[in-house]
């Protein structure tokens, strides 16, 4: 019974990565950018919630509200002004830019903040919870991350197939220079993904810190969850993405059943296991660069 | 007739060469003439200049963007404390054998992380490195992440402190003008050529026949012995085993790179530069400060998108140089018959 609990608890799991994954998934898809500062804006948009919450004397709720557009903001002015710049055939500016900003982040976090674990407060609904059965209960919290991520992958999902913008989101993650000759700027676009990408980014914050402490090393952490559901999940897939971070979350609690020290590590063996076997992930389309 | 010749130094290789050498063997002397406190700062910097030439082999000419450095280190530093500490092995032998062991393991990682490009690469290299840190926690012989120290008692029987002292400077030494030697000549070899084909054409290169997998995995090799042999030195230098310092990112990760992006990612010299830049900032901060990793961070950070081949390329604008024998130009010789 022990092993269908950590199924349903690590299913649940699988919600916090998949919208940690989202961000990655999107701007990869739209721009084959990976930003490696990716865990540490998160943890970033953390921090922020708990000052804008002390400065303004609102509930950490209600501070991520303000924090997840003001996350898009710094999305969409960091891609303008810095990425936009290192898009090309060559990813290594790109990766080299976004892993020295991961650093920065968290250095000057660590002057701000100090090591300290900090957590955020989302009130009763963290610790309540309703029984299945007798060893089975599911918290209002997971389950509210879990479903927060199938809206947000869906929302996603309808945005890039019905609307009008996210066909040029397609059309330049197909073919940049074609977008431009039908008078789509590739460049805003670019802006505007990576706007929404830092807005999940906010969101992951927030579910991450009412889940568990953080500090400013996390970030680098979740980084390497998120891409592991993004692979697992196969590129350029969003649901493969949610799979993918089922899979994970599951294979960490069970990995959690065998001995406390494998939850992680056995997440990270699932992820080698289907690298190797799987390489384009169990729904990939096999997209590549 | 028209005669093509292929021509490999120049007047600036010659000087540069030769000056390189020079401070080399003035570097290699340093115990005899030097006081100790530059001694000890030196290991770092020729330690780090050594990691730092070989991340510029894999990223700036094999296009293989590692971030998962740390992986090497920790391996080779528990390597090094298998061997030393619980075995008789004599210490100093024990580098060159850890970096094998690096290098064994890193054939078993490549098969896996080369299925990845790019940025993808970069991550997956960092998980590997995550998931040997995780084992070493596991294995109670290796301490199960407790510090273990490598002791006068058994690893370090019949080493004195001095001796031990000059013995890691002229190891530090062998890394650093090592790392020199197997850049110039992987970059003067057809391994080199085919390299650089790739790097300015990957498709164009493959049509030609350049293997590119295999070329990768060579360079890959390579640079896991050579950062293993360091990353082992630095351990044997400190005497401690730690988990979290041993598979450190920001130690042997986000420092090399930073050095690399500042010198010239893809330049042969770049890292003289950066490893100068590095010691200048660390003596400015101090080695314990935030500080220095947000200078470094951000600036690698800038010149990553507005200077891209870092201090060597802007130089390279200016005048058209390498300083060592890595070129290859071809002269045509006009002959009457």
């Amino acid at each position: 019974m022990n092993w269908l609990n950590a199924l349903v608890q690590g299913v649940l799991l699988g919600g916090l990565y998949a919208i940690f994954a989202t961000g990655l998934s999107l701007a990869f898809g739209v721009m084959r950018f990976v930003n490696l500062a990716h865990g540490d804006f998160a943890i970033l948009a953390g921090y922020l919630t708990l000052s804008t919450a002390s400065a303004l004397g609102l509930s950490h709720p209600l501070a991520t509200l303000l924090v997840v557009p003001l996350m898009a903001g710094i999305g969409f002015a960091g891609q303008r002004l810095l990425f936009n710049r290192t898009i090309g055939p060559d990813p290594l500016a790109g990766i080299l830019c976004s892993f020295g900003l991961g650093v920065v982040i968290q250095n000057l976090l660590l002057e701000k903040y100090s090591a300290t674990d900090r957590f955020l407060d989302a009130g009763s609904i963290e610790t309540d919870s309703f029984k299945l059965n007798d060893s089975i209960a599911i918290g209002y919290f997971p389950l509210l991350t879990f479903v927060s991520a199938v809206v947000l992958l869906g929302a996603l999902q309808l945005f890039l197939s019905r609307t009008k913008m996210g066909r040029a989101f397609r059309a330049t993650a197909d073919d940049p220079k074609t977008a431009q000759l039908v008078g789509i700027d590739d460049k805003k676009i670019y802006g505007i993904a990576m706007a929404i990408a830092f807005g999940t980014v906010g969101i992951a914050g927030f579910f991450l810190g009412a889940r568990e402490t953080f500090a400013p090393s996390s970030g680098p952490s979740q980084l390497l969850f998120g891409f592991e559901a993004v692979v697992i999940g196969g590129l350029g897939s969003l649901w493969g993405t949610l799979i993918g971070g089922v899979v994970l979350g599951v294979a960490q609690t069970f990995g959690n059943q065998l001995s406390v020290g494998w939850n992680l590590l056995a997440g990270h063996i699932v992820f080698l296991l289907v690298l190797a076997f799987r390489p384009n992930g169990l729904l990939g389309t096999g997209v590549r660069t | 007739m028209t005669e093509v010749t292929l021509k490999r130094s120049s007047p600036a290789s010659r000087i540069g060469s030769a000056a390189v050498t020079g401070m080399f063997v003035l570097v290699a002397l340093y115990p005899f003439y030097g006081n100790d406190r530059t001694q000890v700062t030196l290991v770092e910097v020729l330690g780090y200049f050594s990691l730092a030439m070989m991340w510029n082999l894999l990223a700036g000419f094999a296009g293989l963007v590692s971030v998962g450095q740390q992986g090497f280190v920790g391996i080779a530093a528990y390597s090094l404390f298998a061997l030393a500490e619980l075995n008789p092995v004599d210490p100093f032998l024990s580098i060159p054998l850890a970096a094998l062991i690096t290098a064994a393991f890193s054939v078993p990682i490549a098969l896996v992380v080369f299925r990845l490009r790019g940025g993808y690469f970069a991550i997956g290299t960092w998980v590997v490195a995550e998931v040997f840190r995780l084992l070493t926690l596991e294995i109670e012989a290796l301490g199960a992440g407790n510090v273990q120290s490598l002791t006068a008692k058994n690893a370090f029987d019949g080493y004195g402190v001095e001796l031990r002292k000059d013995l890691v400077f002229w190891m530090a030494w062998v890394l650093a003008v090592g790392s020199v030697v197997i850049t110039v000549a992987v970059l003067r070899s057809r391994l080199g050529l085919a390299l650089q084909a790739v790097r300015d054409n990957a498709d164009g290169a493959r049509g030609l026949g350049v293997n590119l997998s295999r070329v990768r995995l060579t360079i890959w090799v390579t640079a896991a012995a050579w950062v293993g042999a360091t990353g082992a030195l630095f351990h044997l230098n400190s005497a401690t085993v730690t988990n979290r310092d041993a598979f450190s990112v920001a130690s042997w990760t986000a420092l090399v790179v930073f050095i690399v992006i500042i010198g010239g990612v893809g330049s042969a010299h770049g890292p003289f530069i950066g490893v100068g830049v590095y010691w200048i900032i660390t003596e400015q901060l101090g080695k314990q400060s935030t500080l220095r990793f947000v200078v470094l961070g951000a600036v690698a950070a800038l010149m990553a998108v507005i200077a891209p081949k870092g201090i060597a390329g802007m130089l390279r604008r200016w005048r058209q140089f390498e300083i060592f024998p890595i070129e290859r130009r071809l002269v045509l010789k006009e002959e009457k018959e």
